[in-house]
């Protein structure tokens, strides 16, 4: 995995969010071979059910490439994780609140 | 010992009163569709169903479209349930909570231990089928408990010792409702209440229940905790099922949990049939009374805990008696992450949906090292957008069937005698622009 990610050291403001939004966007597409383009995917668009579509099995690839890239390791009992999943903005915060990396 | 419920342990007698105390809140009626997200109290529910002579209901899924099909099938279910949002729409139960935990510990009351017949009907358990009905299969209580008393031999669960048994897998699936809850029941071990999801959660859940303990899961959730950089706790026995594991990925689990990897190989018809240990060998063990027999190129298991001669959805090569491999699914078989369906139910569903005048799953090949492959869908339906189609489909079948991608076409590539060859509706998939899919 790369380490450039230098210029999101948290804490990251507004723009810094907006950043890594996008950056998710990438890893997300490029991890679940998505077909929709990551620009596509709007900041508050739902990543479950309904809106991106994604299933738990998803999510739990999603937490694999959270945790390599970020050092973020998601918990399902220690924070609202329907809430972290809710949005891609929702999961930037969170990472950018908890990244260690 | 019978459970932890947040490294607490739950004694024989808490569920006992438990189970008394459910029973009570269950009413008339036969038949219990038992939802409950926590393991303990899905088996205060399934104990108190057999103590009360109902019979749980286990469907696959629990889509609008699944849930009508129960209310036809058994006309006086109830759900059980411990979640305030249960969104099941049949009359619900709420899992009673006991008034405070403590004096039930306290209490010198003991419920009587209900004795069940070992012909009782515990369960109907349920199949995609092909037509669109769901299929159901009967469980009586003495085979299942014959089938558990294999299976924890062959996982080698030393007697008398109490394992902690915690899984990643619902215990509303055979190989959950097996391996998590009958499993510890019906062998003096202990199961969890938890399901713990990401590795994170899986690690501190083993963390705090004491040794020996065994781990539950699936290939998906093995290969999320190796990839993770987490200080794994010490693992006595590792049961995968639900899908073949690679070898690279058996050999990296043993590895790196220090431990021995198991493989459990069944079926919702007949619950866990076979063992392996998958870094020693790719044959599977039978269980010592089960057969396979082969008529023409299908291979059926019966015997043993086997309910009803069972046709196999894979192909297998017996290598002599009580041994075989693995050469892969059906055709038309359609398993992901341990969701079984078939390419005629999916269809089926897909063409019952109104302004879609074809259509047709295809299996998509397995890109890279994604965790599973999926399936994929053409559909001719002028007038209907991806996203409509999706929705209706997520109506009807589990959304981990749903397509990606689904494709909107002009027509299907029927070959002349009308068949849909596979590798056509993949080349026309993959010819297809990106993306058409609904977002």
């Amino acid at each position: 995995m790369s380490d450039n990610v230098s210029s999101l050291r948290q804490p990251a403001g507004s723009a810094g969010i907006t950043a890594l939004t996008r950056e998710l966007a990438g890893l997300i597409v490029a991890a679940l071979n998505l077909e929709v383009p990551a620009a596509d995917i709007g900041p508050d668009q739902p990543l479950y059910g309904e809106g991106l579509g994604l299933d738990s099995i998803d999510i739990l690839e999603i937490a694999l490439v959270v945790s390599k890239q970020y050092g973020v390791q998601l918990r399902a009992d220690s924070e609202d994780n329907e809430r972290i999943f809710a949005s891609l903005r929702h999961l930037a915060e969170y990472v950018n609140a908890h990244r260690t990396k | 010992m019978l459970a932890y419920r947040a490294g607490a342990p739950i004694l024989v007698r808490e569920f006992l009163a438990d189970v008394a105390r459910v029973g009570a809140a269950f009413g008339g009626g036969g038949n219990v569709l038992n939802v409950c997200v926590d393991r303990y109290r899905f088996a205060a529910g399934l104990a108190a169903a057999l103590a009360a002579g109902k019979v749980s209901l286990l469907p696959s899924t629990r889509t609008p479209e699944v849930i009508a099909h129960l209310k036809r099938f058994a006309p006086d279910a109830v759900c059980l349930t411990d979640e305030d949002d249960c969104d099941v729409e049949l009359p619900q139960v709420h899992f009673p909570e006991p008034p405070a935990r403590e004096p039930a510990r306290e209490s010198p009351f003991t419920a009587p231990v209900p004795r069940i017949e070992a012909g009782q009907r515990a369960a109907w358990v349920f199949t995609s089928g092909s037509t669109g009905t769901p299929v159901p299969h009967e469980k009586t209580f003495g085979r299942l408990l014959d089938c558990m008393a294999v299976e924890a031999e062959r996982l080698g669960l030393t007697p008398h010792v109490s394992h902690a048994i915690v899984a990643t897998v619902p215990p509303q699936h055979m190989y959950g409702f097996e391996a998590s809850v009958l499993l510890p029941l019906a062998s003096g071990n202990a199961l969890t209440a938890e399901r713990p999801f990401y590795p994170a959660d899986i690690c501190s859940v083993l963390a705090g229940v004491p040794r020996p303990r065994v781990l539950i899961t699936t290939p998906i959730h093995l290969r999320a905790l190796v990839a993770a950089n987490l200080a794994i706790p010490d693992i006595d026995l590792i049961v995968s099922a639900t899908a073949p594991l690679s070898g690279q990925l058996a050999a990296d689990v043993e590895q790196r949990c220090r431990t021995r990897l198991l493989e459990i190989y069944g079926t919702t018809e007949t619950g866990s049939i076979a063992v392996r240990r998958t870094t020693e060998t790719a044959e599977w063990r039978l269980w010592p009374e089960v057969t396979f027999e082969s008529r023409g190129e299908e291979t059926w298991a019966r015997g043993g805990h086997v309910e009803q001669p069972t046709r196999m959805c894979d192909v297998i090569e017996v290598v002599d008696r009580g041994r075989f491999l693995l050469h892969g699914r059906l055709a038309d078989l359609v398993n992901i992450a341990g969701k079984r369906s078939s390419l005629a139910y999916l269809n089926h569903q897909l063409n019952s949906i109104p302004g879609v005048l074809d259509g047709a799953f295809f299996h998509c090949d397995a890109a890279g090292d994604a965790a599973v492959s999926r399936v994929g869908a053409c559909a001719v339906a002028p007038g209907l957008d991806a996203a409509a189609i999706t929705a209706e489909l997520r109506r009807r079948v589990d959304p981990v069937f749903l397509p990606r991608p689904l494709l909107l076409v002009a027509s299907l590539p029927r070959t002349s005698a009308g068949k849909l060859p596979q590798e056509a509706l993949r080349s026309l998939a993959a010819a297809q622009p990106k993306p058409a899919r609904a977002v």
